[in-house]
């Protein structure tokens, strides 16, 4: 069953992150410096996996609903080697500063959004 | 494909456009062209995020404690992106036009995660960890980077190597 749970999220969560990629880039064009598609699946799903945190830690979230939006859904949703693998390329290309700029825009948002999400969650659902 | 004589008219190649070089589709059209890729990263990503799950079973961490299991995943994963892409947008022969989609998008993004190293390093800093916390993120930031370089660096000796064969 919990098996079944995270692959259920990540059936959902791995091609949101590959459409919510291809929605920003069409959005942006080919002349975004940034990749910004990573940037933003990535800060959604740590909000995401905040609200699911905070809203567990009030009792308000079970295991199953964890292993369902937690490590399927925001697992898969969220990834570490498309962002790696872009700032590669942005040093590569040239643009160290750029490449810097994904890196420390990347965990701020992150971890700003996690930080965020779980006193929200609290709030919500405690 | 190309040794193959083309039927008139030519029929439109509808798996093309995400492949070598992922770029926005350009009509509504190529939404729908879509579909194959994106059943190929939900398949992909189900697999990943499996075998993500299974090392955290398999090396469960304390709250407390250093989340090795994350750690090697993201690593790991990265390594391979790097040798994967390299493979793939720089060989001399061009791939299936959804493998990229199904391993690089789909097991790959499935199986490494940074919404869990994000939850990681709030909880070490909640456990009254800061100095772990701080390690967490700056290790697994240099380690993913070091990786995919690494991986990269690899794959093209070889692509190198193969060339002057």
């Amino acid at each position: 069953m919990n098996w079944l749970l995270v692959i259920a999220g990540a059936l959902v969560g791995a091609p949101l992150r590959h459409l919510t990629d291809r929605a920003v880039r069409l959005r942006l064009g080919p002349d975004a410096v940034l990749p910004w598609g990573t940037f933003t699946v990535n800060a959604a799903g740590s909000l995401a996996l905040g609200l699911l945190t905070g809203a567990a830690a009030a009792g308000a979230a079970g295991e199953r609903l964890e292993l369902l939006l937690g490590t399927g859904l925001c697992g898969a949703l969220t990834t570490y080697s498309t962002f790696s693998w872009e700032t590669l390329r942005l040093a590569e290309d040239g643009s160290p500063l750029l490449a810097a700029c994904n890196v420390l825009g990347s965990l701020a948002a992150g971890l700003g959004a996690m930080y965020a999400g779980v006193a929200l969650g609290g709030a919500l659902w405690g | 494909m190309s040794d193959a004589p083309t039927p008139y008219p030519a029929a439109p190649d509808r798996t093309t456009p995400d492949t070598r070089t992922p770029g926005p589709p350009r009509s509504p059209r190529a939404w729908r062209a879509d579909v194959p890729v994106v059943a190929a990263v939900a398949l992909g990503g189900a697999l990943g995020a499996s075998a993500r799950y299974a090392a955290v079973l398999r090396w469960p961490a304390a709250a407390d404690a250093f989340p090795w299991a994350v750690f090697w995943v993201n690593v790991t994963g990265c390594a391979v992106i790097g040798a994967f892409t390299v493979l793939v947008t720089e060989g001399t022969r061009a791939p299936h036009p959804l493998l990229r989609p199904f391993f690089g998008t789909g097991v790959l993004g499935g199986f490494t995660t940074f919404s869990a190293y994000a939850l990681d390093v709030r909880r070490l800093h909640e456990a009254g960890e800061p100095l772990l916390a701080l390690l967490h993120l700056a290790g697994t930031l240099t380690a993913a980077m070091a990786a995919v370089l690494l991986g990269a660096t690899a794959a093209r000796r070889g692509l190198r190597a193969r060339r002057r064969r």
